[in-house]
């Protein structure tokens, strides 16, 4: 089809994907957490509670958007998009499917780490164009939390690549035809110590979000509600809306990099559309099975203090993923030649 | 360098378990009852507030306004008020109002009426915007309810 | 507590309000912080805004009317206060109280001890971050309140006790479904156990945070659960026994290391304890009146000063009640076992990262209107 339809088609599909999945995924956890506390979420506004969303943002979007008297407002009002627009963009390199993909990129694995650092500097930002202390406070822990973090999850994707030789995504997933075994996750011939790169994987995308139990940033309001103290109705919404859509790239490329994308448990494709819709359910599938792990592990626990974040990062995950390493480098030099 | 890797595998077999158990309890029933759709019966000692018992036959209150009640009470929420009638023994009573504002539920009333004139009603569901709604007329509850 | 909060230049600490209105249920505290960038140099609360005077109504009323206050004052143990007040009444009055009154007594404020201890429980993993155990603790805790319901009519500010016996008698469904609960909250204590209490997030953040020495307990005169945490074997029950304890057989669990680990398990294990005791109560329950053979008209005390202690579910409890032979108190003094407990954090949080001392500030179990009255 000619490109310009199918450029404005893609960008119509993403933008509505990451909306929609802002909004629908505030619903699942409401009901999520309601279900696992043994009580019923929203149910009064449409049919199991379905309509609550618009319900939400028809009362974000009524209150007043004001400017704080002494904000910097070119800072105030660029810092909820600096943390959304990098998100909608990653899903450019998303594969839904084989034929389903709005950009091949060869780097597409790099370009999706790119975007994901400039979130913390959105709301390092947002905070110092606050000018509030105990905003610039929450924000200073927020971005040594992600920087920790960021050191895990780029060397267990280092791991990734040597054991994958390429960096596009869909490769990735091509590479990991056949049945459920020949997954990235279950190939221990590849990598001893691959289930624990996948948990040190999901547990760094966990921090990177700034998602319980790692949400010091958020809500730990100890003092006041953090980062986003300052942020009047929508402005906080769009900050919401900017860590679902995190949260949805984080899972999609767990996904992708250990569990398959697209490709389905059995060999079975189907050709032409059928096979387009076929991946498509497999891979969302997969994303919504890790969201609602998401879901499911922010309602267990309690959240960590902040030096105990520090710690797991420093002195667990970098020692064992460092080990990991160099285990699955040694293992793809040796083992080709025993 | 053992206790390292002893709290790290229990650590995570930890993580785990909970999760298990919240995960069990997502598919257990719901314990809440949808309350505006569904109601709850009171237990029958439930302090509501207080309601004169009418006498079967007559149906007019038992109280002989002896004015127990009104001396037992703490914060001196109950004021009645009796007067002699033609042919009836013993006095009739004509008000009793009580200030639910002020009233705190103890039951002293309640216990100190040696004629069972009074008891503790069923009513929790009582919200208003004025204060001038929560003083009952119990004489006028009581020709409301007959 | 005077007002040690200097502004050091130098140092360039700020001082900062933990205000009023709390996002944790702890109620009105105020808390003046003097922080050095992370770490607290000063803690100062301040004490006052939910003070109502119950003391000062305990000289205008009768000995019967201050009845319903009791309930207020502490409304999470409010049996406890019931206990405490009564029993110094009938100290000072020198009235006999029916065993079976006792026994009744007894296992209402056991009852109300655990559902004290839940809702703290609950309240506390919340103040850490996590949401769910509040929720299931609440599910236990609305079957004793159903239980008392049933009993007494009220479910969280009590006036069930008086001079002499309590107001009414219990029936065989109560007794069939006390020994319900007892069944069904064994069952849930090695759940809690293995969610919460052996949760490594939880051990990382109660371990070794807001320690208190025995010595700094014994200073500030804490007792309950923030005493036995450190290692004080003190327990009214024990070592002043009243009303019917010394027939029942339980222990008073003790640990020594005065962290904030040791004050949680204090009080998980006291509720097996005392769930221990409600079954012994049940099970040795004798027939009999409920209020005293002779009734009481006037209740009277002969002039002088007197003094009973109970053990409520934050500590000692004990009302002092000074008479001068009139139907009224000449002065009715409450000793709040939570002021005490409270009046040591100040020395407890020097130099302490900010949320520990809210971990430290949980683990204390403070109800606000407890300590202002």
């Amino acid at each position: 089809m000619p490109e310009l339809l199918r450029v404005i088609l893609f960008i119509i599909f993403v933008l509505s994907f990451a909306g929609l999945n802002a909004a629908y995924l505030v619903w699942c956890e409401r009901k999520g957490a309601a279900h696992v506390q043994r009580r019923i979420g929203p149910k009064e506004v449409g049919p199991y509670g379905l309509l609550q969303p618009l319900a939400d943002g028809a009362k974000l979007m009524t209150k007043q958007l004001f400017l704080p008297k002494g904000v910097d407002p070119i800072l105030f009002m660029v810092a909820p998009l600096m943390v959304m627009v990098p998100a909608i963009m990653s899903f450019c390199v998303i594969p839904f499917s084989e034929a389903f993909v709005a950009r091949e990129i060869n780097l597409g694995l790099l370009m999706i780490f790119a975007f994901a650092s400039v979130n913390v500097l959105g709301l390092l930002l947002g905070a110092w164009g606050s000018a509030n202390k105990y905003a610039v406070i929450a924000a200073a822990r927020s971005v040594s939390q992600n920087v920790a973090y960021e050191i895990p999850m780029l060397i267990t994707t280092i791991t990734m690549v040597m054991v994958t030789n390429t960096m596009n995504l869909n490769e990735i997933i091509r590479s990991q035809a056949g049945w459920f075994f020949n997954w990235h996750i279950f190939r221990l011939d590849m990598s001893l110590l691959m289930p624990v790169s996948f948990l040190i994987f999901f547990v760094c995308s966990l921090a990177e979000t700034n998602r319980a139990p790692f949400d010091m940033a958020e809500a730990e309001s100890e003092l006041i509600a953090g980062v986003y103290t300052e942020y009047p109705g929508m402005g906080f919404g769009v900050f919401f809306m900017g860590e679902y859509a995190n949260i949805v790239i984080g899972c999609a490329l767990t996904a992708i990099l250990f569990l398959g994308g697209w490709q389905s448990p059995i060999p079975f494709n189907p050709a032409g559309f059928l096979g387009v819709v076929w991946g498509m359910f497999w891979f969302f599938l997969k994303l919504y099975t890790l969201i609602f792990l998401v879901i499911w592990i922010r309602w267990t626990y309690p959240r960590t203090q902040f030096y105990q974040l520090l710690n797991l990062s420093w002195k667990v995950l970098i020692p064992i993923s460092l080990f990991n390493l160099i285990l699955t480098a040694l293992q793809i030099k040796i083992f080709p030649w025993l | 360098m053992s206790g390292y890797f002893k709290e790290l595998i229990n650590g995570t077999k930890s993580l785990f378990i909970g999760l298990g158990i919240t995960g069990k309890y997502f598919f257990e029933p719901v314990v809440t009852l949808q309350y505006p759709h569904e109601h709850l019966e009171m237990t029958p000692r439930y302090r509501g507030h207080i309601e004169l018992i009418p006498n079967e036959e007559t149906g007019d209150p038992k109280c002989i306004v002896c004015g127990m009640c009104q001396k037992g009470c703490p914060t001196g929420c109950i004021s009645l008020a009796g007067e002699k009638r033609e042919g009836v023994k013993g006095k009739v009573l004509t008000k009793y109002i009580l200030n639910f504002t002020t009233c705190s539920l103890c039951g002293q009333c309640v216990e100190s009426c040696k004629f069972g004139a009074i008891r503790f009603s069923k009513e929790y569901n009582l919200a208003s915007t004025r204060k001038e709604d929560f003083i009952f007329d119990l004489l006028k509850r009581l020709k409301d309810e007959s | 507590m005077n007002g040690l909060l200097q502004q050091d230049v130098n140092k360039e600490t700020f001082t900062i309000n933990l205000g009023p209105q709390h996002p944790a249920t702890h109620g009105v505290l105020r808390v003046k912080l003097v922080m050095d960038g992370e770490y607290i140099v000063e803690a100062e609360p301040v004490l006052g805004y939910i003070h109502r005077m119950h003391e000062k109504m305990g000289e205008n009323r009768t000995w019967a009317k201050f009845l319903p206050n009791c309930g207020r004052m502490d409304y999470l143990s409010a049996m406890s206060y019931n206990h405490g007040y009564v029993a110094a009444v009938e100290r000072a009055a020198a009235i006999e109280v029916p065993e079976r009154a006792e026994y009744l007594r007894v296992i209402t404020v056991e009852m109300n001890r655990i559902s004290s201890h839940l809702l703290w429980f609950g309240a506390f993993v919340l103040d850490l971050g996590g949401f769910t155990p509040l929720l299931y603790a609440f599910d236990d805790r609305e079957l004793i309140l159903d239980l008392l319901e049933s009993v007494t009519g009220s479910r969280l500010t009590y006036c069930y006790f008086r001079f002499g016996g309590v107001y009414n008698d219990i029936d065989d469904a109560f007794i069939a479904g006390t020994r319900e609960f007892i069944k069904r909250q064994r069952k849930r204590m090695p759940m809690y156990d293995a969610l919460v209490t052996k949760n490594i997030i939880l051990i990382k953040r109660l371990k070794e945070i807001g320690h208190i020495s025995k010595d700094m307990a014994i200073r500030y005169g804490a007792t309950g659960p923030v005493a036995r945490g450190s290692g004080i074997n003190y327990d009214v029950r024990k070592n002043e026994p009243y009303s019917v304890y010394p027939e029942f057989d339980f222990d008073v669990p003790v640990y020594e290391e005065g962290d904030s680990m040791a004050r949680y398990m204090v009080r998980m294990d006291e509720i097996e304890q005392s769930m221990r005791i409600i079954e012994q109560a049940l099970d040795k329950l004798p027939e009999g009146e409920i209020k005293p053979k002779k009734a009481i008209k006037l209740v009277k005390p002969e002039k002088g000063d007197y003094y009973h202690a109970v053990e409520a579910a934050r500590g000692s409890f004990g009302v002092r009640l000074v008479s001068d032979g009139k139907n009224q108190a000449y002065r009715l003094k409450l000793r709040s076992p939570t002021y005490s407990n409270l009046s040591l954090y100040g020395e407890a949080t020097k130099g302490m990262l900010l949320p520990d001392a809210l971990a430290l500030m949980g683990s204390l179990d403070l109800v606000i209107p407890e300590i202002d009255r």
